[in-house]
């Protein structure tokens, strides 16, 4: 994909975009549509862009397998982190509400960090997967 | 003014979808794939940006239209960017234009 010079220039322009709207799409979803599922597959779509247009090799650079498979499982460990936090306050598993000053404050709190969560698992789960099927034949 | 922003905006959504309509019929009435291509492409850029244009006019001077600017600044970067690379798939894949050097098409 060397040559392609309008497809490179394109995606330069846009990668930057589809991340910055991924990380809106994270971050706004308590207040508007969105959420970590759909931003962690947007954030991955930049990192897939990334590796269709300049190559796997230099994908793996940017999104180094090691630390790939490292973020599935922090995602998790957050999502389940924060559900453990409310436990030690008082309060029920996954129950936000003691992790703020009133109710409403701590629900917003502990949905925003669980979905970030859940963003970081599905971006990292998504570019493993398309790692893994691109590789095929490749290396091993 | 809002009778001047009124006409303003719909002809430029009356001009979009012209360019839409122009679009679908050369989609159809075009001879074969790189000349459909043209027509297709002008959907996106003329057809879609009019309309989007068109729209930012009725919203005035807000964060809406600043949202739809940026639709706009995208649908012109992309759009054209995947017209270029379907006939670049489409020559490397063999396929030649209707009108090219009959020594230069493929059988097919």
């Amino acid at each position: 994909m060397k040559h392609h010079r309008v497809l490179r220039i394109a995606a330069k322009l846009l990668i930057p975009f589809i991340m910055l709207f991924g990380l809106y799409v994270q971050f706004h979803g308590d207040f508007g549509p969105g959420g970590g599922f759909q931003a962690g597959v947007i954030f991955a779509a930049a990192i897939i862009l990334y590796a269709l247009i300049f190559g796997l090799e230099n994908a793996r650079k940017v999104a180094p397998t090691r630390i790939v498979t490292m973020l599935i499982s922090a995602g998790v460990l957050l999502f389940a982190g924060v559900g453990v936090v409310p436990m030690f306050l008082g309060a029920n598993y996954l129950d936000y509400s003691p992790l703020g000053a009133t109710q409403q404050s701590g629900q917003h709190i502990g949905i925003l960090l669980v979905e970030f969560g859940v963003g970081i698992t599905v971006a990292a789960t998504m570019i493993a997967i398309f790692f893994q099927f691109a590789g095929r034949g490749r290396d091993e | 003014m809002e009778l001047v922003a009124d006409i303003v905006s719909w002809a430029l959504l009356g001009a979009g979808s012209v360019f839409i309509v122009i679009g679908g019929i050369g989609l159809l009435r075009m001879p074969d794939f790189f000349t459909r291509l043209h027509p297709a492409g002008i959907t996106d850029t003329m057809g879609a940006g009019l309309i989007l244009l068109g729209l930012i006019v009725q919203a005035g001077f807000s964060l809406v239209s600043l949202k739809l600017l940026l639709i706009m600044a995208f649908l012109f970067i992309t759009s054209p960017t995947t017209t270029h690379t379907t006939a670049r798939a489409a020559l490397a894949a063999g396929l030649k234009p209707l009108l090219a050097p009959e020594a230069d098409r493929k059988d097919g």
